[in-house]
């Protein structure tokens, strides 16, 4: 049966009242990647929102039992988890890593890449918003051409982000996946699907950051659905080796064209300093990685 | 430092609901369901529910009819721009 809003589980992990900002996106995929997992998963989180989003003691808002790990080190945690509840003779919960870009691109990959590399039975989940937003927008390996952040103050990051997707999936683990906030059900989907597979498996989640990005908080959903539209976004799984274009990226791949590049720019501060130059590289960019991938799929 | 149940001392957080206080005081406006427009409230019965899916803080309830709650909504207003009927409209506090 497919999911939809009506049939979808009524049950919260993550709790009203939390530390995040209005209209975050890591708030909206985390309510669905728990209820994915029906709270049966122990949630090892390094420094990053999703910490702020935990809370403070002796409170927090979530009601899965959550490990807080330091920066570089989440995939190795979810290792050590995995031993413990070997050791414990416990087969139940599913060992769910949870990290930001920063943590991830930048400063987890290590111990990512050898967790991947070990074949280590856990989940990761990378959510995406482009930067060091939890500690005043620093660049990250993810931020974007052109864009402006705490340590790019005025010309905008000048190098294109990497794509961290690809990079796991030569690790040739057995399931690897791109969901978007702004597409609850399709996130929700992916996480049910990968809760069921042994290995590494690794989902990498869009999230539009407003303070961050320079937008108001309301428009968080469209501009994830805008991003998805303009290419930016590519949402597609890749199990056991075999390419599928999902959800409205899959619609989009079979009308055809994606929108202009500009649009999705104009609606964002952060690129307000961006030059013609750069729109072209960028757009040079999506273009690209939106071929490779029609080229996959098929189409 | 907290408890256990077992009573010994740990650093252990408990999850309860307003981590972070009343978030619906950082609210600079705050949501209103138009029940003449919305889906659920006209049909009586459980349908749509897409602002609950959207909400980011889980203060709308799947229920007929839809209720807010109004103490830890934060107002970002993601729930009147996803709506299909345009229902919900942002009022400004005072």
């Amino acid at each position: 049966m497919k999911t939809t809003a009506v049939n979808l589980t009524e049950k919260e992990y993550a709790l009203p009242g939390n530390r995040t900002c209005p209209g975050c996106a890591l708030s909206l995929a985390y309510r669905h990647i728990l209820k994915a997992l029906e709270g049966q998963a122990i949630v090892t989180v390094p420094p990053s929102c999703l910490t702020v989003l935990h809370g403070m003691y002796p409170i927090t808002s979530v009601t899965v039992p959550c490990v807080n790990t330091p920066f570089a080190s989440a995939a190795a945690s979810a290792t050590g988890l995995l031993a413990g509840l070997k050791a414990l003779g416990r087969e139940g919960p599913t060992v769910v890593a949870v990290a930001g870009d920063g943590g991830t691109y930048d400063i987890g990959i290590q111990a990512l890449s050898a967790a991947a590399e070990r074949q280590t039975d856990f989940l990761y989940i990378c959510y995406d918003n482009e930067g060091y937003m939890n500690t005043g927008n620093q660049r990250s390996g993810s931020t974007p051409l052109g864009a402006i952040s705490g340590t790019t103050p005025v010309l905008g990051k000048q190098q294109n982000p990497k794509d961290i997707v690809a990079i796991m999936e030569a690790h040739g683990i057995p399931y690897v996946a791109t969901a978007n906030a702004s597409y609850p059900l399709d996130l929700y989907e992916k996480v049910k699907k990968a809760r069921a597979i042994r290995g590494t498996r690794f989902i990498h989640v869009f999230s539009p950051c407003p303070p961050g990005w320079s937008f108001p908080f309301n428009n968080t959903i469209s501009i994830g659905k805008l991003a998805v539209e303009i290419g930016w976004v590519i949402l597609y799984e890749v199990e056991d080796g075999v390419f599928r274009l999902t959800s409205a990226s899959e619609s989009i791949a079979k009308q055809g064209n994606l929108k202009p590049l500009r649009e999705y720019l104009g609606q964002q501060g952060r690129f307000r300093n961006i030059t013609e130059e750069q729109i072209e590289a960028l757009q040079r960019w999506v273009n690209a990685r939106w071929k490779r991938c029609l080229d996959r799929a098929g189409n | 430092m907290g408890t256990r149940d077992c009573q010994h001392i740990c650093a252990e957080s408990s999850p309860a609901i307003g981590e972070a206080g009343k978030t619906g005081e950082w609210r600079d406006s705050f949501p209103v369901i138009d029940p003449e427009k919305c889906v659920v409230a006209r049909q009586n019965k459980p349908a749509c529910f897409l602002c609950w899916l959207y909400c980011p803080d889980a203060v709308i309830t799947k229920t007929v009819p839809i209720q807010i709650d109004m103490e830890y909504c934060k107002g970002c207003g993601i729930c009147a721009q996803i709506c299909p009927a345009h229902a919900i409209s942002m009022i400004r506090e005072q």
